[in-house]
């Protein structure tokens, strides 16, 4: 008998943990059974496809955006890296280097913007919002002198047909974006480092006092994110089958906004990588959802920004009780 | 019955929040003139009590009445207190730090002349108020925070004054003040009593109630227990009526065997705050600091421990030299800080009791970087047995526990690491009476179990209790070091001010 109401607390107690992620769950199955009943071209094969495939690269951007924010941290260059690695692999790819390595380059140079994010913000003690703001218009810049403010085309066939292709009726896209969310999930679950993130998120000093190498996890986290953001731009870029430098604006948003939906704080120490992941689907479904229906966008984006702000809203009521 | 000798009657007042019954039926009455002690453990109801009067909170309808002065008031918000003569100085004190010592005083109520705010008179009538109060020494346009932790105090009890408050209620106000300091605060409150304003004083420091109070009335889980005078009851007996049960003393000693030194610091510099700091701390021994706020007994912990920098100077542990440059040295040589914000400083608030407890020792128990949930369980479950620690599960987030609790997890977390030396910073400040004598006699255990402990608080009564041997830290140096025996309060403060 004992036994049992153990089992029922642990059950109680795990439901109370995740009360925000099942909610979230549920407004995005509330979200797609409303849009099945008001457009027969919603629950297709062809409009899911899309939907999921737009919103794999995004998810990308966010998975890495919910280790800054969890750290209490911000990082609004996301958008640029976006942009900056897209140029970046295809002025190597168009020179005719390799697709790996081009990749790999490519995720190199974001590895040390990001580090030169983490070197204002650790060494240089400059707020996290201020450092990223400064690292926004410089990568940005970079994408733009390397470029030349032109759009770069002639990419090698396989890179651009690998967002075209499909495994197993799943966009080649969004097995990637599967693919980082699984990895970080379980970083950021099953790690030291990913208990790092959540504990400087709570508080630096704590963090400091535990013994806590604090300089190696905040370049950690903001070459993770950069990183993170330069397989997006790359993914992108297969996409849009061209180098486009302002590719990627905007993202910051979006980023920093699927992970507030999915649950996380901007004071730190809250949020996961699955609820980011439903964050961006249900933005993106209220984009593609508004689309179908034929609503003017711009009545959309003013949704898009309600939606923010309600989710949060909810959050603090429900953290109140 | 209502009756012109109580400034304050509050009768049979219930208030019940979501969930929980935070005042039962509970009366209380002060006489005018008289300075009125309100005692109770964490959670008894004192402040929502005081809340309640100060029209912050409103008691369940239908529930009870308030007298002020004989006559029935219904006070529905903290102006219609105001109006009605009543003043509060909180224990955080609820004042601008940025902004003028007169501008504190006239929050909200600046003097204007023709809608515009009139300084001249702002600082004048606040020089006479400051005057009035034999502060002479505040200048009334000086920044809040560029005055000492007491002067501030002043302010807000200026400030309390200044509103024509012959109703006056102390919310801990010594917590953050030094003995000197609290005695001040006393003769204030005579002063204050003589001109008539009835007081009503919470304070957990028992032997300072007893030190200005007429009559003391003690509040247990929402209940009234009793109101007695002061001259016909004793701590012991406060503390009964306060925890429903004998507790005995209120500190535990055992007489354990000293050991060898296991830590030795010889002439540690770190800055302003630490000037040659030179002592030894054996096994077996807890090691008290003393000194008033601002001494650099904090400073001087934290330099040890690796967080601020070492200029110059020695640390031996266990007879070996040990070079500390981040708290990670001095972590793997051994030692633990259970610091003294333990929301801030010592526990991951959102994390839970098992991410606290193992968030040292993840270090070892991990491989390659990848946690091991299954020992951290078994971790976590082994400190909750033996700290006893009272949490519903351990994935339950620290921030629900009560503070005696979380004070165990902090100290959890060292002793999974096998910490040999640990330093406890105001580690007792916040924490039930019950609670308080809990982390004593863990820490009699620590003891026997070969460990060392330094003992940092600002209550002599505590450290006379608690410790060994009691150093005395002023401006940064070690003024002396006393053993238990031949320590008396008078010696300890002379030190602590030299």
């Amino acid at each position: 008998m004992e036994e049992k109401t153990a089992q029922r607390n642990k059950l109680l107690n795990y439901l109370k943990n995740n009360i925000s992620k099942a909610t979230l769950f549920l407004v995005l199955f509330a979200m797609w059974g409303v849009l099945t009943v008001l457009s027969p071209y919603f629950l297709t094969y062809n409009n899911i496809f899309n939907l999921v495939r737009q919103t794999s690269v995004i998810a990308v951007v966010a998975t890495g955006m919910t280790f800054v924010i969890i750290s209490a941290g911000i990082d609004l260059s996301v958008g640029s890296i976006v942009g900056a690695s897209g140029i970046i692999v295809s002025m190597l790819l168009i020179n005719g280097v390799p697709i790996i390595l081009a990749v790999l380059i490519t995720l190199l140079v974001c590895l040390v913007l990001g580090a030169i994010s983490g070197m204002f913000i650790y060494e240089g003690n400059v707020p996290p919002f201020i450092a990223t703001l400064g690292m926004m218009s410089m990568a940005r810049g970079l994408a733009l002198l390397l470029s030349g403010g032109q759009i770069l085309t002639g990419l090698p066939r396989e890179f651009v047909s690998f967002a075209q292709i499909t495994f197993m009726g799943i966009p080649m896209l969004t097995i990637v974006l599967i693919i980082v969310v699984a990895a970080a999930f379980f970083v950021l679950t099953r790690t030291r480092f990913g208990r790092n993130v959540y504990t400087i998120g709570s508080s630096d000093e704590v963090a400091r006092l535990s013994g806590i190498n604090m300089r190696v996890n905040y370049y950690a986290i903001y070459m993770l994110n950069a990183f993170l953001s330069g397989v997006a731009g790359i993914m992108l870029t297969s996409r849009l089958s061209s180098g486009i430098p302002t590719s990627g604006t905007g993202y910051e948003l979006d980023a920093i906004a699927s992970v507030v939906i999915g649950g996380a704080s901007l004071s730190g120490a809250e949020g996961s990588v699955l609820g980011t992941v439903i964050g961006a689907l249900i933005m993106a479904t209220l984009r593609n959802g508004g689309n179908l229906l034929g609503v003017d966008p711009f009545w959309l984006r003013m949704a898009t920004g309600l939606l923010i702000v309600l989710a949060v809203l909810f959050d603090q009521v429900r953290k109140k009780q | 019955m209502p009756n012109e000798e109580y400034a304050v009657e509050m009768e049979n007042i219930t208030k019940t929040f979501p969930g929980v019954k935070a005042l039962d039926q509970v009366d209380f009455k002060v006489k005018k003139g008289e300075i009125h002690g309100l005692v109770g453990e964490n959670g008894a109801g004192k402040s929502t009590l005081l809340k309640i009067l100060m029209g912050v909170h409103k008691k369940d309808s239908g529930s009870g009445d308030i007298l002020l002065n004989g006559e029935t008031a219904n006070i529905d918000n903290p102006i219609m207190a105001e109006e009605h003569g009543l003043a509060a100085v909180y224990q955080h004190m609820m004042l601008a730090p940025q902004l003028s010592v007169a501008e504190n005083i006239f929050l909200g109520q600046q003097p204007t002349k023709k809608g515009i705010v009139d300084w001249s008179y702002m600082f004048k009538k606040t020089r006479e108020l400051l005057d009035s109060l034999n502060l002479s020494e505040i200048n009334s346009r000086a920044r809040l925070d560029s005055l000492t932790n007491v002067q501030q105090e002043m302010v807000a009890i200026t400030k309390a004054v200044s509103r024509d408050a012959n109703i006056l209620i102390f919310d801990e106000p010594t917590a953050l003040l030094a003995e000197e300091e609290t005695e001040e605060l006393h003769k204030k409150m005579v002063g204050l009593k003589e001109q008539g304003v009835s007081i009503i004083y919470v304070n957990h420091r028992l032997d300072e109630v007893f030190e200005v109070c007429d009559r003391v009335t003690v509040l247990r889980d929402g209940e009234y227990v009793g109101t007695k005078e002061i001259s016909e009851v004793s701590e012991d007996d406060l503390i009964t009526m306060m925890v429903g049960r004998e507790i005995g003393d209120l500190y535990y000693k055992e007489d354990i065997e000293k050991g060898e030194t296991i830590l030795e610091v010889n002439n540690l510099n770190s800055g302003k705050n630490v000037n040659d700091a030179s002592f030894e701390l054996h096994k077996g021994e807890v090691l008290g600091f003393f000194g008033l706020i601002g001494a650099g007994r904090t400073e001087l912990l934290r330099t040890i421990f690796g967080v601020d920098k070492i200029d110059s100077g020695e640390i031996k542990i266990k007879q070996q030299e040990v070079k500390i440059k981040k708290p990670i040295d001095s972590i793997k040589a051994g030692i633990g800080l259970i610091p003294e914000d333990r929301q801030k400083q010592g526990l991951a608030l959102p994390l839970s009791v098992q991410d606290n407890c193992t968030l040292v020792s993840s270090m070892y128990s991990s491989t390659l970087g990848f946690l091991d949930k299954k020992t951290e369980k078994k971790e976590t479950e082994k400190s909750i047995e033996d700290l006893n620690i009272k949490t519903p599960s351990i994935n339950q987030k620290v921030k629900f526990l009560s503070g005696g609790n979380q004070q165990k997890v902090v100290i959890a977390k060292w002793l999974n690491v096998d910490a040999s030396i640990l330093f406890f910073d105001e580690s007792t400040v916040g924490i039930d009476v019950g609670a308080k004598k809990e982390i004593y006699k863990l820490m009699a255990k620590l003891l026997k179990d070969d460990k060392a402990i330094i003992f940092i608080s600002s209550y002599l009564p505590e450290l006379l209790g608690v410790c060994d041997r009691i150093a005395v830290i002023s401006e940064g140096e070690i003024t002396g070091i006393l053993d238990r025996e031949e320590a008396t309060e008078e010696k300890l403060l002379q030190l602590a001010t030299v």
